[in-house]
């Protein structure tokens, strides 16, 4: 692994961003600005910033009804976001998707989505599409504890392995599928196991760690380049805010989040770990920091000042024709 | 030119248009057939033989056969999709979509909306359905209206061979997603279809037959029977106009309620279970919008609402024949208020 300064920076300006961001929709759903369900990525960011580090634009990735911090990592607009999650004008999907269906094909962003275990069967076809037209391209299906257990994610386990498609896998295991616990409900409790029942290599690492995602995820898309077939990796992290926003959160034990945010948080492991081998100054994340709020405060004022859809759009994007 | 058969048409349209498109991709269970065992290669060419050797000309980099795994090769077709291919999936019978239902409903139908209008996914699922074949309950449903009812999909019945193919070619150039329904029963139905590739536009019905009676609107199959039943009708001193809309997704109601506003009666022919089906759409529609052109109650002819049972009388008996829609016709022109 050779992280430069400016990976370094990168890297943490990402995962900075993707928590600012997240914390402020926190903030602002709680004034009732944002319509709907919103479901936050804080505490995460190291799995979408630890591997989409390694994607461009002729890869794609494949989301989950928890996808702001995928749509970051995979360089999605922050004021387009914005705008999409308040419902408003110039909003990613014009406003029509919202929070669980925001998206950028441009950026092989195939939507965040609000079925569990949506993605992986699209994530099959982008990267057989890459295949076939040999773009280079590979496909990363992020997927929750609750979508292993889908059919739809099994079935795509399967059919990776028989085309030996370029797929990457990403178990995002943040300990409960809504309010279930997924040491309870994942059969067998061993998911690196039950991949390579499929014939997926794959490993397990911890979430918190960017530098452990970093670095399983970069051997995997490695091999997933060199026409070694699909891989697998089983990313164990918290989240920080409930399923959704407005989940009360009673069947995590007390302290639970506080725990995790003061000694696993992946923000402050990757600070300390940097600052201490002497890769990058304290002053340095400061200024990120400032640069990153001050972005996020632009694009949440923009947001709420952006106008609502028009209601002519309420019957265009149907079809091809209308 | 030549007689071809339903299921010849299908295969002339899908390789006409591989060899226009390497974009055109097939993908689905024992679509070649044998893949991976020691026998034949294409020994099946799809469960009925509509792909039969298109696998010799476009090999196994445009013809994937898949295992029984309905969610990830649809799902597989749409990613492919917007990844720039143009996928023909399919969906042995319509019969199993309930085990994809997510992936046609919520991802394939959606993506366009959902995404602003920021994304293409020109998918052609094909599907086998209709009774008639005696494979019972499970194998035999008329599920386009269940498909009719979701935004986003296109869903083409065709009623003939020459249908079947430039409604085919029209579907792989569509850039929407298309439900595309063959009826099992008129694989083996053969007449003149041209060699060269031509397109039958989305949403344009075709007037089969023109009378001045009663207007007959039908559905796939039910085109045939009544036409059949026209024929009669006519020789008994009623004309009646016979539309085939083509598609229930758009559906071309215009046509419709022009001959409607000639005719003032209108009996709709539609192999679905009668609750919520294209009958009850299309009568609904006529009301709403040409109360005052009809001088009859609109009627439809449609199975009982029961699912379609295994022996043969009894199959036979839920089948909407000729008999039934005659009269139906004839109720309606002897109709007084």
């Amino acid at each position: 692994m050779q992280l430069s300064r400016d990976d370094l920076k990168n890297a943490y300006t990402k995962m900075r961003t993707i928590r600012e961001f997240e914390e402020r929709v926190h903030k602002e759903f709680a004034t009732g600005k944002i319509p709907g369900f919103v479901h936050l990525y804080a505490g995460e960011e190291a799995s979408a910033i630890g591997v989409c580090m390694h994607l461009d634009d002729v890869d794609h990735i494949t989301s989950t009804h928890r996808g702001h911090g995928h749509c970051i990592g995979k360089g999605c607009d922050i004021n387009g976001m914005m705008k999409e999650i308040f419902g408003r004008q110039g909003g990613l999907c014009k406003g029509k998707g919202g929070s669980m269906h925001i998206a950028d094909v441009s950026k092989g962003m195939l939507g965040a989505n609000g079925i569990v275990g949506g993605g992986p069967p699209l994530a099959c076809g982008a990267a057989l599409a890459a295949k076939r037209r040999k773009t280079g391209g590979i496909s990363v299906a992020f997927f929750g504890d609750g979508a292993f257990n889908q059919g739809t994610t099994l079935e795509s386990l399967n059919f990776a392995s028989v085309y030996q498609l370029p797929v990457f896998f990403v178990l995002e295991d943040n300990g409960y599928a809504e309010s279930t616990s997924s040491d309870w409900s994942i059969g067998g409790h061993n998911p690196v196991l039950r991949a390579r029942g499929f014939g997926i290599p794959g490993e397990r690492v911890d979430g918190h760690d960017f530098f452990a995602v970093y670095r399983a995820a970069e051997e995997a898309i490695k091999r997933i380049r060199n026409g070694e077939g699909p891989q697998f990796l089983h990313i164990e992290f918290t989240r920080y805010y409930g399923h959704f926003e407005g989940d009360a959160m009673t069947y995590r034990p007390p302290g639970e989040v506080a725990e995790v945010r003061n000694f696993l948080d992946c923000l402050t492991f990757f600070k300390a770990r940097v600052t201490s081998g002497g890769l990058l100054e304290t002053a340095i994340f400061e200024k990120i920091d400032t640069e990153v709020a001050r972005l996020i405060d632009n694009a949440v004022a923009d947001a709420r000042s952006a106008p609502p859809p028009t209601t002519a759009e309420i019957t265009t994007d149907v079809y091809s024709n209308y | 030119m030549g007689k071809k058969s339903f299921r010849q048409a299908l295969n002339e349209a899908m390789r006409q248009e591989m060899e226009r498109d390497p974009n055109v991709i097939l993908l689905g269970e024992d679509i070649a057939g044998g893949m991976g065992a020691k026998g034949e290669q294409d020994a099946w060419g799809d469960v009925l033989g509509a792909s039969k050797g298109l696998l010799a000309k476009f090999g196994r980099e445009r013809i994937y056969d898949t295992p029984i795994s309905e969610s990830a090769f649809i799902g597989a077709a749409a990613g492919a999709a917007i990844n720039g291919l143009r996928p023909i999936a399919q969906l042995m019978f319509v019969d199993f979509f309930g085990v994809c239902g997510d992936q046609i409903f919520n991802q394939i139908a959606k993506f366009r909306y959902m995404f602003g209008g920021k994304a293409t996914t020109p998918v052609v699922i094909r599907t086998l359905f209709g009774a008639g074949t005696r494979a019972a309950s499970q194998h035999s449903q008329c599920l386009y209206p269940v498909f009719a009812h979701i935004p986003g999909l296109k869903v083409v019945v065709p009623s003939s061979p020459y249908e079947a193919k430039g409604l085919m070619i029209q579907s792989i150039q569509d850039d929407d997603p298309v439900i595309f329904f063959e009826h099992k029963a008129m694989y083996d139905d053969a007449e003149e279809v041209p060699d060269e590739p031509y397109t039958i536009p989305l949403g344009k019905a075709k007037i089969v037959r023109e009378g001045s009676d009663v207007t007959i609107v039908a559905i796939g199959r039910m085109v045939q029977l009544a036409n059949q039943a026209a024929k009669t009708l006519d020789n008994e001193g009623i004309s009646c106009t016979v539309i085939d809309p083509r598609t229930v997704s758009p559906l071309d109601i215009d046509t419709i309620l022009a001959s409607v506003r000639q005719t003032g009666r209108l009996v709709v022919v539609d192999e679905a279970s009668p609750r919520c089906n294209i009958a009850t759409d299309i009568a609904a529609q006529v009301a709403q919008q040409a109360f005052d052109a009809l001088k009859a109650p609109v009627r439809m002819v449609s199975p009982p609402h029961t699912p379609v049972p295994f022996a043969p009388e009894l199959e036979d008996l839920y089948i909407p024949g000729p008999a039934r829609i005659q009269e139906a016709a004839t109720e309606l022109a002897r109709y007084s208020a």
